[in-house]
């Protein structure tokens, strides 16, 4: 039940706080009245017809990068 | 799909698994708890039990809210559904999920009553304008991570004065919850694999004294397999090590004071309820919000007098042990054979998040497999 999946913001509307999100090409008009910031091109976690939260792109890239350290390591073993 | 395919690749999967194998200490057992019902799909759909050492086990939680809700509520709500004429509006999953006398909303709505399936809170508030003639009740269910969109749309209520639009709220908190399972010792268990949406909107932060107070390694996980196996080998670190604290594996949507905005808005509509009874935990204090007294033209208990109902669960199931981690579903003498998604007796086989689904879905010939 509190499964959320990463969508990009494609459109904004500040006056309803409503947005159109995509998911590999699935449009959908979601709430964003949760989020204090929100901007096209984000990607936020939608659960039940709401943003819950943007995803920090420079975390993302971290733990990424974390993980190509590790397959590397593994390569050179 | 961005954020997704990155944490399910299979390579990486394969490597943070092989430090697991090197880093485990042979001589001990790691009993560690997924709490939520989306760890427990996890670990089952994607294959993460079968590249786990021997001795590194996943016990499943309580994290799966249609799970742990007592059939009383159910059944209250079918009373509600079937004795006036209102619109009861619910997510799917509770459908299903038996209530007292092997009955389900699923079935109540056979009989005629009008229960609809809704996919977001706002789609109730949207049959609640298109209906000014009748009564709509949300009921309302699920941990932190449901309760904004169900605190925004009461507010828009309030917003527009609707006077035909109540919620039958059913939200429940997961640090109570764990402190309570802590507490009991009886899943002795060695660390804790913790939510991921629900520490979006709390933060990681909440989990603070809970680990303290019971000296338990925590990690905040991400839903995708490789974040799984990442929070699985951090908490083995952690064990190994011999310390606690709350770390946080999903950073990219969990930050240590959560969603503020969300926080907020969830304590201006809701407040605690001084007990609630969950099903498998028993009645629990401060664990689960009721609508605040200013939002009381909104509170469907209030508005339609709802009374307590108890009823009891179907003979044999062993669903609240399962939801306290003490027992494994295929413990279950009705697993697989009475008891099957078609046709669940027990909440835990309902519930695509439930313990018994996945094991069913994804683990029953396990046994035979590798025996």
């Amino acid at each position: 039940m509190c499964l959320a999946v990463p969508a990009r913001v494609e459109a904004l509307d500040e006056a309803t706080a409503m947005a159109v999100v995509s998911l590999d090409g699935i449009r959908k008009e979601v709430s964003t009245q949760l989020l204090e910031q929100v901007a096209i091109g984000d990607y936020v976690l939608i659960h039940v017809g709401f943003a819950l939260e943007r995803i920090d792109p420079v975390e993302a890239a971290k733990t990424l990068a974390l993980f190509a350290e590790l397959r590397a390591m593994d390569g050179n073993a | 799909m961005k954020y997704i395919d990155e944490f399910r690749d299979g390579d990486t999967a394969r490597l943070l698994a092989g430090l697991i194998h090197k880093e485990v200490s042979p001589d001990r057992n790691y009993r560690l708890m997924e709490f939520c019902g989306g760890h427990t799909h996890a670990i089952f759909r994607f294959g993460i039990v079968d590249l786990m050492p021997e001795n590194v086990r996943f016990v499943h939680g309580p994290g799966c809210p249609v799970c742990v809700l007592p059939a009383g509520r159910i059944e209250a709500a079918i009373r509600l559904a079937e004795s006036s004429d209102i619109i009861l509006c619910t997510y799917a999953d509770l459908m299903r999920v038996p209530a007292g006398k092997k009955d389900s909303l699923h079935k109540a709505r056979a009989r005629g009553a009008d229960i609809r399936m809704i996919y977001s809170a706002t789609d109730a508030l949207a049959i609640a304008q298109a209906n000014p003639e009748r009564q709509v009740v949300f009921f309302a269910i699920g941990f932190e991570t449901t309760t904004p969109p169900t605190a925004a749309v009461i507010r828009i209520a309030a917003a527009m004065a609707l006077t035909n639009f109540t919620v039958f709220c059913n939200h429940v908190l997961t640090p109570p919850a764990m402190a309570h399972i802590l507490a009991s010792g009886e899943a002795s268990i060695d660390g804790i694999l913790g939510p991921s949406h629900v520490s979006t909107i709390i933060g990681s932060q909440a989990y603070a004294d809970c680990c303290a107070q019971y000296r338990m390694p925590l990690v905040i996980a991400g839903f995708e397999p490789v974040d799984v196996i990442q929070s699985t080998l951090l908490l083995i670190r952690q064990i190994n090590e011999g310390i606690h604290r709350v770390e946080n594996q999903y950073t990219r949507a969990v930050s240590a004071s959560g969603n503020r905005k969300a926080k907020a808005l969830m304590d201006e509509i809701f407040e605690l309820r001084p007990r609630f009874e969950w099903r498998g935990l028993g009645e629990l204090p401060d664990s689960a919000l009721a609508i605040r007294h200013t939002y009381a033209a909104f509170d469907a208990e209030k508005r339609f007098h709802m009374a307590p109902v108890t009823t009891t669960d179907i003979k044999g199931c062993i669903c609240p042990a399962v939801l306290r981690g003490v027992s494994n579903p295929d413990e279950c003498k009705l697993f697989g054979t009475v008891c099957t998604p078609e046709e669940p007796k027990g909440a835990c086989m309902v519930s695509s998040e439930g313990a018994c689904a996945a094991y069913y879905s994804y683990g029953r010939f396990r046994a035979e497999v590798t025996s």
